[in-house]
């Protein structure tokens, strides 16, 4: 990065330091900051759209539907969610291929699963082999992101299943007297009502999602984690900045990242469910009444 | 092989007793249910002992955080935070790394040497992490709880004459795990789940010994298909959160004994106090 | 005008279809060093992609190097995410089974065992090995305990602070390790395994593997494969 780094062998003290945090190793160590803040602002929406999705379908009316809502809510406490981690990037990766080779190579009458292998027409690849690596890497955190989307979906369903039923039921009949249609009902009255009582769930899951990001690790995206397991390793002069083991450098600085993240979160969201409760016929929004008053 | 033999072979694998090599070549799924099983001894280790241990510092650490003094609140204020405010992969990473620092002669303590080499072992130093982890996230529990006690119930206490020590044990603390229980429950689960990280931090298997996940994740590998082992693996943690939820249901039924039946708390999720 | 379109769409799928056949994806694990190793400015380096690039050139193919952890090469390779792998992955004759290996392109490797003292006995001790390499597949037969690791880096870092006796890898691997610890750690056994690295492909790739196969062979007989060794492996190389 700097001119006079070219050759490290003959720095010495601040300045050896100086070009070693600044490598090219050690810029994407620090991108992949970058992934998983990425990971956080894709997963965070995506998945509180399933939760949803899957909280109405748990309260449908119709029972084969409301019960593969309710299934999908209980898998998560079966399970632990690691296993849906390892489990799911690959199913999901054999699964499209799958579909694309029975759309685009329905002459093919090879097997695509043998004793040995998993094999699909060379058109039905995804992404295709031509593809240059940073598209391979982009589906690969796709299948990341929609992993942790399908697991965090199914947490957030628990969390508004259990907030819509929260919702004081004196409040859904006083809008049906007044004649709204149960859809009505659910779009003006249930909707905006359960924020409120889903706020807290919602606030420990999005902790609970960052603390769940190294796991990206597992799934073999190059993460902060990888970085730190493999700059911290010793290196010999193989490498232009030899040095001992310094991994639990690296992994103190992961934690005291992690530590920040997860305290900043903490106070905005309390500020959040402050600014929520006001006005709301909770416990926390009559004291707010009170202190008012 | 038939599956009697596999039973015999590989039931107790992954505590060092049997065949000493995993099988390589035309996995049967009697094998996988076998070993998967096996290693499930892994998990069920760490989960009883943690929580077990974890439910003591708990205690400790909730009356801590609620003391007046500040000597006491602030270091479990800090301890509750740090745990629970970072990813447990990340604590098992760097809990290895501190353990393997410490030195191999064992620590002099008062003309007592404390041997430490036994904490970069998984068997020890993964359940270390996992206790107090399990103790940072139920003293939450237990604090919160502790704070929702009744205002009235130590008013109570207090009119009858009950103070001191005798108020904790008989008043407090009784309330304090009853209301606490229906959350504490769903650590425990959620603890029990942990387990399956211990073999994908730091911590080395040893003989290819490991739980659960560690055989599964090799059965995927051997045989190229995960839509077997993997859903074996989450076959036995249902079995295991069924059996959990039982035994943890009639400990709250006994907590909840004196009440009327339309007080008493019910576990269900609590989704707030997952962790 | 929809005809014009759907024609287009047509060649332009086709032309993709041609295409997809002509990158070739070779995996490596990245942490191997001199075999394979990510440098200082964040890139793939090593004999391996030094070779690797030299071979595609030879056969005409183009090619792209991908980093992939070694536990999870072969599900990998065998769910078709890359074709080829070069990742220092010594030839057995148990891992033919499974799939097609070209001839080597590093002469039949020496592993060492490395320890703290030379007075280890490696039959009885705690030997820690990479998972699912051919060193710890010898630990767990040798009756010596393995304790395995994910990444190579693991393994000395174990035997350094005593978590194991001994440490069995690759000689190339272990050399500079050892040269650089001040005599901290010495070479305690050497054992043979293996019939040299090669590169592997799926075991319906022979047609894939015979091009490197060839261009690998060429390579030996105008001894420019020799040079790269001596390139990567300096003093210790050991050449065809």
């Amino acid at each position: 990065m700097f001119a006079h780094c070219a050759d490290p062998s003959a720095l010495g003290g601040l300045n050896w330091l100086l070009c070693y945090l600044t490598s090219g190793k050690h810029l994407l160590f620090y991108y992949s900051f970058g992934t998983v803040l990425v990971l956080l602002a894709v997963t965070a929406p995506v998945a509180l759209g399933m939760g949803f999705l899957g909280a109405m379908a748990a309260r449908a009316h119709n029972r084969a539907l409301s019960l593969v809502g309710k299934a999908y809510m209980l898998m998560v406490r079966g399970i632990p969610d690691i296993i849906f981690f390892m489990f799911f990037v690959i199913a999901l990766d054999q699964g499209l291929e799958t579909v694309a080779h029975h759309l685009r190579c329905p002459d093919w009458t090879e097997p695509i699963r043998t004793a040995l292998e998993f094999k699909v027409c060379p058109e039905a690849k995804i992404p295709p082999n031509s593809a240059p690596q940073y598209v391979h890497q982009i589906y690969g955190f796709a299948l990341a992101v929609v992993t942790f989307a399908i697991v965090f979906g199914a947490f957030a369903a628990n969390v508004l299943y259990g907030a819509m039923n929260a919702v004081p039921r004196a409040q859904l009949e006083t809008a049906e007297a007044y004649g709204l249609s149960p859809r009505q009902v659910f779009r003006r009255i249930l909707v905006p009502q359960m924020w409120v009582y889903a706020l807290p769930g919602l606030s420990n899951l999005w902790l609970i999602l960052i603390k769940a990001t190294p796991l990206l690790f597992l799934l073999g995206v190059n993460d902060i984690v990888y970085w730190a397991q493999e700059l911290g390793g010793s290196k010999t002069d193989s490498y232009a900045y030899p040095h001992g083991d310094w991994r639990l450098w690296y992994f103190l600085f992961l934690l005291a990242f992690y530590l920040a993240f997860t305290r900043v979160s903490e106070v905005v969201l309390g500020r959040l469910t402050a600014r929520l409760s006001r006005g709301q016929a909770t416990m926390a929004g009559e004291a707010m009444r009170k202190a008012g008053a | 092989m038939t599956c009697m033999e596999t039973l015999s072979a590989y039931a107790f694998r992954s505590i060092g007793l049997g065949e000493r090599m995993l099988p390589k070549a035309n996995i049967t799924l009697c094998e996988q249910f076998t070993l998967i099983g096996s290693g499930l001894i892994w998990n069920i280790y760490y989960g009883a002992l943690a929580l077990f241990a974890g439910f003591f510092l708990a205690n400790a650490l909730a009356l801590a955080k609620a003391a007046q003094n500040p000597w006491l609140r602030k270091p479990a204020e800090w301890f509750i935070f740090t745990f629970r405010g970072s990813p447990l992969f990340i604590q098992f990473f760097l809990a290895y790394q501190v353990f393997v620092l410490l030195p191999k002669g064992g620590v002099e303590l008062g003309g007592i040497t404390v041997h430490t080499d036994w904490l970069t072992k998984a068997w020890a130093g993964a359940l270390v992490v996992l206790f107090l982890n399990t103790a940072a996230y139920s003293a939450e529990i237990f604090y919160g709880a502790l704070r929702s006690v009744p205002k009235g119930d130590i008013e109570a206490a207090d009119a009858y004459g009950i103070t001191g020590f005798a108020r904790f044990r008989r008043i407090l603390w009784p309330t304090m795990l009853r209301l606490g229980w229906p959350a504490y429950t769903n650590e425990a689960i959620f603890l029990f789940h942990a387990t399956t990280l211990v073999f994908f931090s730091s911590f080395p298997a040893f003989r290819q010994q490991g739980d659960a996940l560690y055989y599964a994740a090799y059965f995927a590998d051997k045989t190229y298909n995960p839509f077997i082992p993997y859903p074996i693996v989450g076959f036995y943690f249902i079995c295991l959160t069924l059996l959990l939820t039982w035994a943890f249901n009639s400990v709250n039924r006994r907590l909840n004994r004196h009440l009327p039946s339309n007080q008493r708390a019910r576990i269900r999720l609590r989704p707030q106090l997952i962790r | 005008m929809k005809k014009l379109m759907i024609a287009t769409a047509l060649v332009a799928l086709s032309a993709m279809t041609a295409s997809a056949q002509d990158t070739v994806r070779i995996a490596t694990e990245g942490l191997y060093p001199p075999y394979n190793l990510v440098n200082d400015a964040g890139k793939l380096d090593g004999y391996e992609i030094d070779l690797g690039n030299e071979i595609c050139k030879r056969a005409g193919l183009t090619c792209e190097f991908v980093q992939n952890d070694w536990d999870s090469m072969m599900p990998n390779l065998n769910s078709g995410n890359f074709d080829v792998i070069m990742a220092g992955m010594s030839i057995t004759e148990e891992r033919k089974a499974d799939r097609t290996f070209t001839q080597n392109y590093y002469p039949p490797a020496i592993s060492y065992y490395v320890a703290k003292s030379a007075d280890v006995d490696v039959k009885t001790a705690v030997v820690a090995a990479q998972t699912a390499t051919i060193q710890a597949s010898h630990v767990a037969e040798s009756g010596a305990e393995l304790l395995e690791f994910k990444t190579p880096d693991e393994t000395v870092a174990a035997v350094r602070n005593d978590e194991a006796d001994a440490v069995l890898a690759d000689s190339e691997f272990l050399d500079p390790i050892v040269a650089q610890s001040n005599g901290e750690l010495v070479i305690v056994d050497k054992v043979q395994l293996g019939e040299g690295v090669g590169a592997a492909f799926r075991k319906s790739d022979t047609e894939l593997a015979a091009k490197f196969d060839k261009a690998i062979g060429e390579m030996k007989a105008d001894g420019s494969i020799n040079e790269l060794i001596k390139k990567w492996f300096k003093e210790k190389a050991v050449t065809f």
